[in-house]
């Protein structure tokens, strides 16, 4: 740390830097990456063993408790993952605070919806 | 930018595109590719709660020469950005640095997203 540095003690201590919530969106990026490598390579290749099929052998494999209970995990852990991309994609490319405030208001919203919409489709089948 | 010493980004107009930056940008093109990919999982998911008209209406949509062709494209997105996450989480915790190695992890993240897809799309044909 050089004797340049504008932070003060306090704010060095706690660590939260300027947007205020320290590294919790790094964080949870990777956490959720983490997370995602077996329940992605597990989805993908039993959507490819399910290629063709019909909707009663779908429904039947996506009531399975295990099943149910991955899928919904990929779905959150895939959305709160997107989510935290698109954030900072938006904030690198779009300036204008106004528009900036708009699209991370929107995405989320349509991340939200999204995962509720998944959530509630595979519980329907499953219980 | 007087009186800091801080490396600056490569600009895009002055440097010549290497595979390190190239699979750096794609990984944020697949990311945002993927966010509005999660649409389609979603819908497919809607469509399996939603019962069978439906499903087998959304099944012959995705299974249209169009269908598959953005599932294809999809499915190496999934395979690519999961490969090269892995390659960045090694980065998080410090390793691989070396420009030897970012170029060795480079082209396996190449392979590894072809591969994939491939045996992705055996598992899908074959069942």
């Amino acid at each position: 740390m050089s004797d340049k540095s504008m932070r003060t003690d306090l704010g060095r201590v706690r660590g939260m830097g300027s947007a205020k919530e320290g590294v919790h969106h790094w964080w949870m990026q990777r956490l959720t990456a983490i997370a995602l490598v077996p329940l992605i390579l597990w989805f993908v290749a039993s959507v490819a063993g399910l290629a063709g099929a019909g909707h009663a052998e779908t429904a039947e494999w996506l009531a399975q408790p295990l099943v149910t209970i991955a899928v919904i995990l990929m779905v959150v852990a895939t959305l709160y993952h997107a989510a935290l991309g698109v954030q900072v994609v938006v904030e690198d490319y779009i300036h204008h605070e106004g528009w900036k405030f708009c699209w991370l208001i929107t995405m989320k919203f349509i991340f939200l919806v999204l995962g509720v919409a998944a959530v509630f489709s595979v519980l329907k089948l499953a219980l | 930018m007087s009186g800091s010493n801080r490396p600056m980004s490569p600009h895009l107009q002055v440097y010549r595109p290497q595979l390190t930056s190239v699979l750096s940008i794609t990984h944020r093109a697949t990311g945002v590719a993927l966010a509005v990919g999660t649409f389609f999982l979603v819908w497919w998911l809607v469509a399996a709660g939603a019962g069978a008209e439906y499903f087998d209406y959304v099944q012959a949509i995705m299974g249209s020469w169009l269908g598959l062709l953005i599932l294809l494209g999809f499915s190496w997105a999934v395979f690519y950005h999961l490969c090269n996450g892995i390659r960045h989480l090694f980065w998080d915790a410090g390793y691989g640095f070396e420009l030897e190695t970012a170029y060795k992890s480079g082209w396996a993240t190449v392979a590894g997203s072809v591969v994939l897809t491939a045996v992705a799309w055996a598992i899908g044909l074959a069942g």
